[in-house]
């Protein structure tokens, strides 16, 4: 019973700060301390995951935070980094919507992702449906950061957050079969993304990774 | 393993994969080409062959029934026969300089890919399985959308990128959710994940879980479908890419997600306290029947006007199925393999028409019944048919969603026909100003590929006409296993 509740207790707080990074990148400014939060969010991840594959004793999810150590907490982020430099645009990020708008409906968002899956999910055991609600949390967070940025760079990082919330669910949901198989795909996914700003030589071509700049080449534009 | 034992689940996945790997590696354009038309052509066949083995038993990655023979064998003619006209289209690309060869390479190897992942995606008896394949196919057509590298291009395919990544997230959230709710009941595990194992003790899942699984997956998946107002990146995808991903776009990759949204449709309604499906799905559908109509007119492109019809047609079998019942659902398949048909052969058309006259936008083309009167009515007959005029294919199976859906519920079925009629003044507008009347732009003759254009509009016309025993019967049993 000891051992239960401290598994719980580490868990509860693993998740809880993956949803208070979350709301760490909803205020971030700047292009380079977006990706440090983001950095720090897959660390968290990768601890999260790591714990949930001890106390379920299940080694192959330990597959998955090594994936979220190596590649989204340390790869990813430096790889972008290095971007933005080339690209020059590590100047203020243009948020589309107020920081105050943005962390107020980030509350939102969770408060109804909490009360949503609590309620959904009474029957369930308390460690999954803690779990679910955080994630679900950390997804909608993920949403909120792609919505309210207009830079193609951090919408990608709020896609990989958004992820990041997915991998905690996957994890959280005991038992569950292809975890690992996702997080690869999920790994090659991200990777095209970012190999895609790069190749894509979307600075080259618009000048600028704003995605309302794009928005001009529209084929419809009269 | 050896000819003995031909196994034509493994087939339909593996030709595609060897082929993929061949062509990344082979050079020059005209044996590519032949290989990419070969693969797709054995593919179809190993297709075919599904109906006459014995199936196998559903085993945990694997599962052939009544209802994805249906898809499969439709997703590998589309594929095979557009494979015939994206050599021809191709080749034009080729000498204007568009493409090169190395990006030709990797378009041939990409479109295995694609074949293979919509393969999977519809054999798979594991739900975690179908999220995986209907990553690949999205992933793969992505990349031929970007492929011409130009703004509007790479615009799409960002756009297309972003939003189908987003759906794709919130089905796997949705996925998850569902695992949750099996696995007090069915145990942990792989068995919690697949699909005949879930169906079968559907009733004792906890209905509130599965309720918010569905939501999730309906937003996700119907992003895919391009139901509105998820339809943001079906326009531009299909304006900007190749015209052989525009047709399988339309007539193949909707088709897989909504094949996802069915298979979980289906597990669903096996729970009698979940709430039914039906309500979201023709709330949806035909919101995305009467916004597609209406922006029909607004269109002066010509890729991008069909575009829109494929989210208004989406919105009809999405409609129909919403509708549920022996009669709605049997309509709603008709329609999904009509609209298929139908829309490609209309893509084949229209990517050798805007190559002959270099430009899409739809007032520099004029006249082309004068000019090239082989792809002038053929597409006149695909816009017939798209507008779902009698005697062909579509007519029919919109007669059938419209009247059974009048039995029961007289007003959506107003909205509807509402939305239908809106549609097919708007395409009727712009094919007359098409097809007819005084030509304009280049007449340059066509070094077309007509053969996969008529093929399905004969198809589609001869269902219209007279539907052969077998399929109505095949059809039948497959809606009633839709419920």
């Amino acid at each position: 019973m000891q051992m239960h509740s401290l598994a719980f207790d580490v868990s509860h707080t693993l998740a809880g700060g993956l949803v208070l990074i979350s709301f760490m990148m909803l205020y971030q400014d700047r292009l380079y301390s977006l990706l440090n939060v983001f950095a720090l969010h897959a660390l968290v991840l990768a601890l999260s995951v790591a714990w949930q594959a001890y106390i379920q004793d299940a080694p192959h999810l330990y597959v998955t935070a090594v994936i979220a150590l190596v590649f989204k907490a340390i790869v990813i982020p430096v790889g972008l980094h290095r971007i933005v430099k080339q690209l020059g645009i590590h100047r203020d990020i243009e948020s589309a919507v107020g920081i105050g708008m943005t962390m107020l409906a980030g509350m939102g968002l969770v408060a109804l992702s909490m009360v949503l899956m609590l309620r959904v999910t009474a029957d369930a055991d308390p460690l999954a449906r803690e779990d679910l609600a955080f994630a679900l949390s950390v997804v909608l967070l993920g949403l909120l950061v792609m919505v309210t940025r207009r830079n193609a760079v951090s919408q990608v990082v709020g896609f990989m957050s958004l992820e990041n919330g997915l991998v905690l669910a996957a994890t959280g949901a005991k038992g569950m079969p292809l975890v690992v198989e996702i997080s690869v795909a999920f790994s090659i996914l991200i990777a095209f993304i970012v190999i895609g700003i790069f190749l894509f030589r979307i600075r080259e071509r618009f000048d600028s990774v704003d995605v309302s700049a794009l928005d001009d080449f529209r084929g419809e534009r009269r | 393993m050896n000819l003995g034992s031909f196994n034509p689940v493994s087939a339909v996945l593996l030709i595609p994969i060897g082929a993929a790997a061949l062509l990344a590696v082979l050079p020059g354009y005209r044996l590519t080409a032949r290989l990419n038309v070969v693969a797709s052509l054995a593919t179809f066949l190993a297709a075919l062959s599904l109906f006459a083995i014995d199936r196998p038993p559903p085993g945990p990655y694997v599962l052939v029934d009544d209802l994805n023979i249906v898809f499969i064998v439709l997703n590998t003619f589309v594929g095979f026969t557009t494979s015939i006209f994206s050599a021809s289209y191709i080749a034009h690309e080729l000498d204007t300089g568009r493409l090169t060869p190395a990006y030709l390479r990797f378009y041939h190897a990409m479109y295995q890919i694609m074949m293979f992942g919509m393969n999977l995606a519809f054999v798979s008896n594991n739900i975690g399985l179908m999220w995986v394949a209907v990553e690949i196919a999205t992933l793969s057509t992505v990349l031929m959308v970007g492929i011409y590298r130009t703004h509007a291009a790479l615009e799409a395919a960002w756009k297309y990128f972003i939003l189908g990544s987003v759906g794709i997230a919130l089905a796997l959230f949705g996925t998850i959710l569902v695992y949750m709710a099996a696995r007090p009941v069915v145990g942990e595990g792989q068995d919690g994940m697949i699909w005949t194992l879930l169906i079968e003790h559907a009733a004792q899942f906890d209905p509130a879980l599965l309720n918010v699984a569905f939501v999730f997956l309906f937003l996700g998946y119907g992003t895919k479908i391009g139901l509105a107002p998820l339809h943001a990146w079906l326009p531009d995808a299909h304006a900007e890419g190749p015209t052989p991903i525009s047709a399988v776009l339309s007539g193949l990759l909707l088709n897989v997600a909504l094949y996802a949204l069915l298979r979980f449709k289906i597990l669903l309604a096996a729970n009698p306290e979940a709430i039914a499906p039906g309500p979201l799905m023709v709330t949806m559908g035909l919101v995305s029947v009467v916004f597609a109509a209406f922006m029909l007119y607004r269109r002066r492109d010509i890729k991008r006007l069909f575009a829109y019809s494929s989210i208004e047609h989406m919105g009809i079998i999405v409609f129909a199925f919403g509708m549920g019942g022996p009669l709605a659902n049997f309509a709603g398949l008709l329609h999904m393999v009509m609209h298929s048909l139908t829309k490609s052969a209309i893509f084949f058309a229209v990517g050798h028409i805007s190559q002959i006259k270099g430009t899409q936008r739809i007032n520099r083309i004029r006249g082309l019944t004068v000019t090239h009167p082989a792809l002038g009515w053929g597409l006149v007959v695909g816009v017939a048919a798209i507008a779902g005029l009698p005697p062909l294919g579509i007519f029919m199976s919109e007669f059938l969603v419209v009247t059974s859906t009048f039995a029961r519920q007289p007003l959506l079925a107003i909205v509807l026909v509402f939305g239908i009629l809106l549609a097919f003044g708007a395409l009727l507008l712009r094919l007359t100003s098409v097809a007819f009347g005084r030509p304009r732009g280049s007449t340059a003759s066509a070094e077309a590929s007509y053969v996969p254009m008529f093929a399905h509009l004969a198809l589609v016309l001869g269902a219209g006409i007279y539907l052969p025993a077998p399929l109505v019967l095949w059809f039948q049993n497959v809606a009633r296993l839709l419920g």
